[in-house]
């Protein structure tokens, strides 16, 4: 049994959380106690039906204006899968929001309105999970109840959409009709869509081979921890804890330390009481060396056969996720992996219209914006490209004046 | 090759050994909040994963509501002394006994929200700049929310409208002095995660976990240990049955109930068949809707 992480992109009308307490639901994931909470609370559907909703707004502002604001996490399993859900704000003003959950994501779910079909917002949500770089997508056409489950409104929907796939290079897409009021295609087969012979979402979220994913075969381990007991008994151990972003390492394989260029062999791969003959993506282990190599928290270890790319100077698509504009005059920081450096916005090259996406010049950079731009670092970064590898082609930036993450950004070329 | 084999639980596992390692990386002060409770048994043997054969980077933190089964202080102690780990206990009796804290009057009174005041106390007096918690995302929905690294400011507050942006898997550990940060590994994780963890890695729990015969009493329908902590009157009618507890807190809040589940495949199947959620027996998220909110923002783990 493995893990996927998905995530929900529609807006506040498109039946989203309605759609995810209908998963959670249906699944049996709702427990007793959260059930009663949610039949005592002051919100029906015009029906008279529990308003699956509720679920999943959490916080109170969120209950009180019927929305949902920030990004809420949620855990279901069926036999198959463990399933780990981002439920996040369509509307364009939570933008950043909805970058934060696709960052983590394996899937998007993008939910459409069958009324009104591919819209602006439509685009805005298909072209953040073509800038996250989310390999599976699921275009779930809602509402299919208001339409009368019509095969002619789908399938006109699914023609409109393929030509924004295309425009946007989304590859893997799956088109599902549902309604997530009345529980259609949502966990169950539904018999009022006899037309549609796909599988139901639940089921084909549970089989969607996520391995698919194009991980780097470039084996990258970011330090993080030098363990160095240094007792008696362990006076020369040294171990460089660190996860595994991408590719494996294995005993004996050469590997170097960058940014500082020093070459080593992998002696040992330790895991807690184990020693491994290898160690791959995903996997937090401790590595050690057979020569003494100056490294520190911040270096990254890698294969020497597959050196990642080193620069000062790199283009980026940038999400700005502050409300204090960016200013191309101060020094943020920039975190990348475990490695912290000083950077400048040395050039705005452009700006996406991000409901049209139009790209235009622009001189300022303000929440929710997204476009791309020439990060200078005070130190050499050891980077590959986002669409390569995602952990060591990404990097969030923080105001060093009030700590907050400020930016989320993807490498895609190195500047000159 | 061998085919590399990686479930669900060593991914939970790797990822909570990586933001440790954060914590390690990123602060000057961290602590590890230890409440006794399979929560945060389950940090420890991942603190053990992620810095063995070293010390932990940091020392094992109990607020302490002088409230407790005694099962759990007797399991606390043995797993220090096995550890050989620092323990510093945060006593919620010495805030009362220094009129920072107030006892709660009244038949339904507990020292749980006590533990605010002698917890962030505990902080300041250590300096603490990272406390790290085994709070999960499933229990509750204002959690849900919850980042991995959350922020408080210098009262301890949460405040859920200011919440950094959490990205791929790059936590932002910055704070301006006086803040300090809660972090919680097992975010990701569901009860049955832990469960299923703690069985894999046969990890010993306070037997209190397991069905026992204990004398309760029946309030507000549900069943509390009978105790000198909780205050009882003759209406109470004291019974002896078979118990176990899904959480351990206060003993004044936290109710037990029937069970026969006394090995940890019993308490799995029981826990995947139950309709009733872990803080479901827990008195101090009854009080309101937002009653978890509420006390978060008010600087609550």
């Amino acid at each position: 049994m493995n893990i996927l992480k998905f995530f929900t992109a529609g807006s506040v009308d498109d039946g989203k959380s309605t759609l995810i307490g209908r998963l959670l639901y249906d699944t049996d994931s709702i427990l007793a106690d959260q059930l009663e909470a949610i039949q005592n609370a002051n919100r029906k559907n015009d029906d008279g039906t529990v308003d699956l909703a509720i679920l999943t707004d959490g916080l109170r502002a969120e209950r009180e204006q019927g929305i949902t604001i920030d990004v809420a996490y949620k855990y279901f399993q069926t036999d198959k899968r463990k399933f780990i859900i981002a439920d996040t704000p369509g509307h364009i003003q939570y933008t950043r929001n909805m970058v934060t959950g696709a960052s983590t994501a394996n899937l998007a779910i993008i939910l459409v309105d069958a009324r009104n079909g591919v819209v602006e917002q439509t685009i805005r949500h298909s072209y953040l999970v073509s800038l996250l770089g989310i390999k599976h997508v699921v275009v779930a056409v809602n509402k299919m109840d208001m339409v009368d489950y019509s095969e002619t409104v789908f399938d006109a929907i699914t023609q409109k959409y393929k030509s924004l796939a295309e425009e946007l290079k989304l590859q893997d897409i799956t088109y599902i009709p549902v309604s997530a009021l009345k529980g259609d295609n949502i966990v169950h087969q539904s018999e009022r869509m006899a037309w549609y012979s796909g599988d139901s979402l639940l089921h084909f979220l549970e089989q969607v081979d996520t391995d698919v994913q194009e991980k780097s075969e470039k084996a990258r381990l970011p330090v993080q921890w030098v363990i160095r007991p240094q007792t008696d008994e362990l006076h020369d151990y040294r171990g460089y804890a660190g996860r595994v972003v991408s590719g494996t390492f294995k005993v004996n394989d050469k590997i170097t330390v960058l940014p500082s260029g020093a070459s080593s062999t992998i002696s040992k791969i330790e895991f807690f009481d184990k020693e491994l003959d290898e160690a791959s993506s995903g996997q937090s282990v401790t590595i050690h060396l057979a020569t003494d190599v100056d490294i520190s928290r911040g270096d990254t270890i890698v294969n020497s056969s597959a050196l990642p790319q080193e620069s000062k100077l790199i283009e980026a698509d940038l999400c700005w996720m502050d409300t204090k504009a960016l200013d191309t005059s101060i020094t943020y920081l920039l975190q990348h992996n475990s490695k912290v450096t000083k950077v400048k916005i040395a050039d705005v090259v452009y700006k996406v219209d991000i409901n049209t996406l139009e790209k235009h010049a622009a001189d300022e950079f303000k929440l929710n914006d997204i476009g791309r731009v020439v990060l200078k670092t005070a130190d050499t970064l050891a980077l590959d490209l986002y669409h390569e590898n995602k952990a060591n082609g990404s990097a969030i930036l923080i105001d060093s004046r009030t700590n907050l993450t400020v930016g989320a950004t993807m490498f895609r070329a190195l500047a000159d | 090759m061998s085919k590399y084999n990686f479930d669900y639980l060593d991914e939970l596992e790797a990822e909570a050994i990586h933001i440790l390692r954060e914590v390690a990386g990123q602060f000057e002060k961290p602590a590890l909040l230890f409440s006794g409770g399979k929560d945060s048994i389950t940090l420890v043997r991942l603190a053990e994963k992620a810095f063995r054969p070293g010390k932990f980077p940091f020392p094992l933190v109990h607020i302490d509501t002088g409230h407790n089964f005694e099962e759990t202080i007797d399991y606390r102690d043995r797993m220090v002394a096995r550890l050989g780990e620092r323990l510093i206990v945060g006593s919620v009796q010495q805030s009362i006994d220094e009129g920072k804290a107030v006892e709660q009057k009244g038949k339904n009174a507990s020292r749980n929200a006590l533990q605010t005041v002698t917890l962030l106390d505990t902080i300041e007096k250590h300096q603490f700049d990272a406390c790290i918690g085994g709070a999960r995302r499933d229990e509750e929905k204002a959690r849900a929310k919850e980042r991995i690294f959350s922020v408080r400011d210098e009262f301890g507050q949460w405040d859920p409208k200011r919440q950094r942006p959490e990205l791929w898997n790059i936590y932002n550990g910055k704070i301006h002095k006086g803040e300090n940060v809660r972090v919680f590994p097992i975010s990701n994780w569901t009860e049955l995660d832990v469960w299923n963890y703690i069985r894999r890695e046969n990890i010993e729990l306070p037997s209190i976990y397991f069905a026992h015969d204990r004398d309760v009493i029946t309030r507000n329908g549900q069943l509390m240990a009978a105790s000198p902590f909780v205050n009882m009157d003759e209406e109470d009618v004291v019974e002896r049955k078979k118990v176990r507890f899904r959480t351990v807190g206060d003993i004044s809040c936290t109710a037990a109930i029937a069970s026969e589940a006394d090995q940890i495949d019993d308490i799995i199947a029981e826990i995947s068949q139950s309709k009733i959620s872990e803080r479901g027996a827990r008195m101090d998220d009854k009080v309101s809707e937002a009653a978890m909110e509420d006390r978060k923002k008010g600087g609550y783990f």
